[in-house]
């Protein structure tokens, strides 16, 4: 097996979804059946990313297979030096990893959506969307430089956009589109300037490139400030697709699209885009960078946990526990656990993945009501939804045996030994404090919506299992929720595969002064830019690490197991009345089931604002440029009357003039033109003794 | 009194001015091609004067020769064309066959 058959494969994988999409998109009309080959295309795909993803551990498992080529070359710009711009793709051992979460996951959704979407109207087009969203996605995963990434960036922004909006006769669908495509831009722009300070300094867009040029000393503008922004303006490209502080507004909104979507967006595609692409340029985070982007996600793990307790809609429960999840990633990348963080990314996708398939579940056998309070008791009606849910929500709240629990162990292991190293406590304070209320938010929505007595007895009475094509990807990826693909021993995430051979910590390119310590490596690093010999992590951390890691696991089983006690407590026992403790705390609550109010924040700060910044703009359009316009216009319709007055007496009187005289002389000397040949002669003659008569010499 | 060149040229004068005077106010066909022939007969006449009295050989007579010639065939074809316009017209009336003025 060549390297460059592996290429070829994992490009085929990119690009069949591309087709998918073409091939629905444009016939889709004429043959309503069409959307079975886009199933048909992810499933194939899944094949391949499995086939791949083996031969690459098999045989390639320490060398990073890539593939470029020089797209445009600028040869020798003046002042600039030697420019080109490179494609490719790079595919090494998080790339196989991200290929099979996104195929997996997007093709179960696919099954899922058959069920979902039966008799939607624009089925086709649904699937269509679906395919290009998952081209975009494996976009971002395979390539080796940041102007693919963009592109693919932009078009999961874009896919994202289709598919939020999907029921866009809806005005808050069609609303909610906007917003989370807005929202991206922002980040995008920060992403996008990162982007420009690059490849101004160091004029490619390669990766490898940049980083080996950081690593021999050569900085943005020679400037560590100038690193560090570059840094942090990348980042905010994650905070946009990732949602981030302050940036995640568009996430809980975004479950106006279709509930398989979300399912989609919130485990594989979109949001883990950020996270992959912070994961990406790790190395040249400088340690402010790193702060930053720990602090990031730190508080939007906690702000959105904050959120999640309140909620009464089971699908918002479900994204801020998303955003509160991804927080925890972008913490813990912050914090240095590279690997915790792709490792929580997969076990979350998974988990993820089933408990918004199950509640989509739950909402289409509900007859599409969303609102927890309107349920209860549905584990008899749905024993193999309740089931998968169950073993998610125990890996979401890192219960032991699930693989949420060693993902969410090791970050907040590599969060205790970030604090432990440089003193920043209250980054591990609050990831343990958000384990403890992802337990009893999750726990709380399981209570209510399986647990206890029906509250809506008419909607519980109609209410049933779903049919094997939506129970089947539950049960798929409840049973990928379970410790034992990941490593032998449930206790210990380091023993198993995925942390031991498959990902490793790349070591920072980033020079000794401006990174943590502990970041760099006391032993040599092998320096080929193509191998994944990197060291795990410096000897210092990974020891740190260690220490951390059984206090981190007793405290995170105990925060654990305390959400899920107070959980069952208030909604199972009724011992502790919710309501009464929300009346007596109504501040906390209403600022929690409010959103911490950021809606209402940013409407009064940038929506409104730039709403009558409009208004204004468009008022200045209408009156002064128009009035300029106008006025302009005026004018010249006065100077075209003149001139055209001037035309039509002046000019054309001169023109009837000249041919009123020709024709007046015409008629005067018709006259001598008489047709007979005699006058003419006698005119001859005349004329002939005359000129006899003017030359004559006498 | 000797007959000299400019008795001749009076004469050509008188003949030619005849002939235009034929060609001008005559209304009949036949009597304008009458002038035309007035015409011809004094440029004759001039061309055998000047051959006598100046020195240019006999080319003039010769040419006078080649007019007498080209007269009767003239005389030929307009009296042909007249005939025509007789056929068409039933007069040979000048002033008032002018079919190709318009």
């Amino acid at each position: 097996m060549s390297e460059l058959f592996i290429i070829n494969i994992s490009i085929a994988i990119l690009f069949l979804p591309l087709l998918g999409f073409a091939v629905v998109i444009l016939f889709g009309k004429r043959f309503p059946k069409l959307y079975l080959f886009e199933v048909g295309i992810i499933t194939i795909n899944l094949l391949l990313s499995i086939y791949v993803m083996v031969v690459k551990f098999s045989s390639y498992i320490n060398d990073a297979l890539v593939y470029g080529f020089t797209w445009i070359d600028f040869g020798n710009v003046p002042l600039l030096g030697p420019l080109n711009i490179e494609l490719g793709v790079k595919i090494d051992n998080v790339t196989v990893i991200m290929f099979f979460v996104v195929n997996l996951i997007s093709m179960l959704v696919h099954v899922f959506s058959l069920e979902y979407m039966r008799g939607d109207k624009r089925f086709n087009r649904y699937f269509a969307y679906l395919g290009i969203f998952t081209f975009s996605m494996l976009g971002i995963v395979i390539s080796h430089n940041l102007l693919m990434i963009y592109i693919f960036w932009e078009l999961v922004g874009l896919s994202s956009y289709l598919l939020i909006g999907f029921w866009y006769e809806k005005k808050s669908a069609s609303d909610a589109g906007k917003k989370a495509f807005i929202v991206n831009r922002i980040g995008d722009i920060g992403f996008f300037l990162g982007i420009l300070i690059l490849f101004t300094s160091y004029h490619t867009l390669t990766l490898d490139s940049i980083f080996a040029q950081i690593s021999a000393g050569n900085l943005p503008f020679d400037s560590a400030a100038w690193l560090t922004a570059t840094g942090i303006l990348i980042f905010l490209g994650a905070v946009g697709k990732s949602a981030q502080f302050p940036l995640h507004v568009w996430l809980p909104d975004a479950m106006e699209g279709p509930t398989p979507v979300s399912a989609l967006i919130h485990a594989a595609t979109m949001v883990a885009a950020g996270v992959y692409l912070v994961s990406r340029i790790f190395v040249m985070l400088t340690a402010d960078a790193m702060l930053v982007i720990a602090v990031v996600g730190a508080f939007t793990s906690f702000m959105a946990a904050t959120i999640a307790l309140t909620q009464n809609d089971i699908k918002k429960v479900l994204a801020y526990s998303t955003v509160s999840q991804l927080g925890y990633m972008v913490m813990s990348l912050g914090v240095g656990a590279y690997a915790f963080a792709l490792f929580h990314l997969v076990t979350h996708a998974f988990f993820k993945a089933c408990l918004f398939l199950g509640s989509g579940s739950v909402i289409h056998a509900m007859h599409h009501e969303q609102d927890m309070r309107q349920m209860g008791g549905l584990r008899k009606k749905m024993p193999i939804t309740y089931a998968a849910f169950l073993i998610s929500t125990l890996a979401i709240s890192g219960v032991p045996l699930t693989s949420g629990f060693l993902s969410k162990d090791g970050i907040l292991a590599g969060s205790l030994a970030f604090g432990s190293l440089t003193g920043h406590w209250l980054i591990p304070i609050l990831g343990f404090v958000v384990a403890l209320m992802t337990a009893f938010y999750m726990f709380r929505l399981v209570i209510m919506t399986f647990h206890g007595e029906p509250k809506n007895q008419h909607k519980f009475d109609h209410a049933h299992e779903s049919p094997f094509v939506m129970a089947m990807p539950l049960v798929i990826l409840s049973v990928l929720s379970i410790f034992i693909w990941y490593t032998p021993l449930p206790h210990s995430p380091d023993a198993g595969w995925f942390l031991s051979s498959w990902v490793k910590t790349p070591h920072t390119v980033v020079p000794a002064e401006l990174s943590y310590d502990f970041m760099i490596s006391e032993t040599p690093v092998v320096e080929d830019q193509y191998s994944e010999h990197a060291v795990v992590h410096s000897e210092k951390y990974t020891e740190a690490m260690h220490h951390a890691h059984y206090p981190a696991m007793f405290l995170s089983i105990f925060l654990g197991g305390l959400g899920i006690l107070l959980a069952f407590t208030m909604y199972q026992w009724k011992k502790i009345d919710p309501d009464k403790l929300s009346n007596k705390l109504s501040w906390l609550y209403k600022f929690s089931l409010n959103k911490w109010y950021l809606d209402e924040l940013y409407d009064a700060t940038f929506v409104n604002p730039t709403i009558y910044l409009s208004k204004a703009l468009a008022w200045f359009d209408n009156t002064i440029v128009d009035g300029i316009v106008n006025g302009a216009a005026t004018v010249t319709k006065f100077f075209s009357a003149i001139s055209g007055w001037f035309d039509t007496y002046i000019v054309d009187g001169f023109v009837n003039a000249t041919a009123f005289f020709s024709g007046f002389v015409g008629i005067a000397f018709r006259k001598l033109q008489t047709g007979k040949v005699q006058t003419y002669i006698v005119l001859v003659v005349f004329s002939v003794l005359a000129l006899i008569f003017i030359i004559s010499p006498f | 009194m000797e007959v000299g060149l400019s008795h001749f040229l009076v004469v050509s004068t008188a003949l030619f001015s005849l002939g235009i005077y034929g060609v001008v106010t005559r209304k009949n066909a036949v009597m304008v091609l009458m002038g035309i022939e007035l015409i011809l007969n004094a440029a004759n006449i001039n061309f055998i004067a000047f051959s006598r009295y100046g020195n240019f050989g006999l080319n003039g007579q010769a040419i006078a020769l080649f007019v007498i010639v080209l007269a009767a065939a003239e005389a030929a074809i307009a009296l042909a064309i007249v005939l025509n316009i007789y056929k068409t017209y039933n007069h040979v009336n000048v002033d008032e066959i002018e079919d190709l003025k318009e």
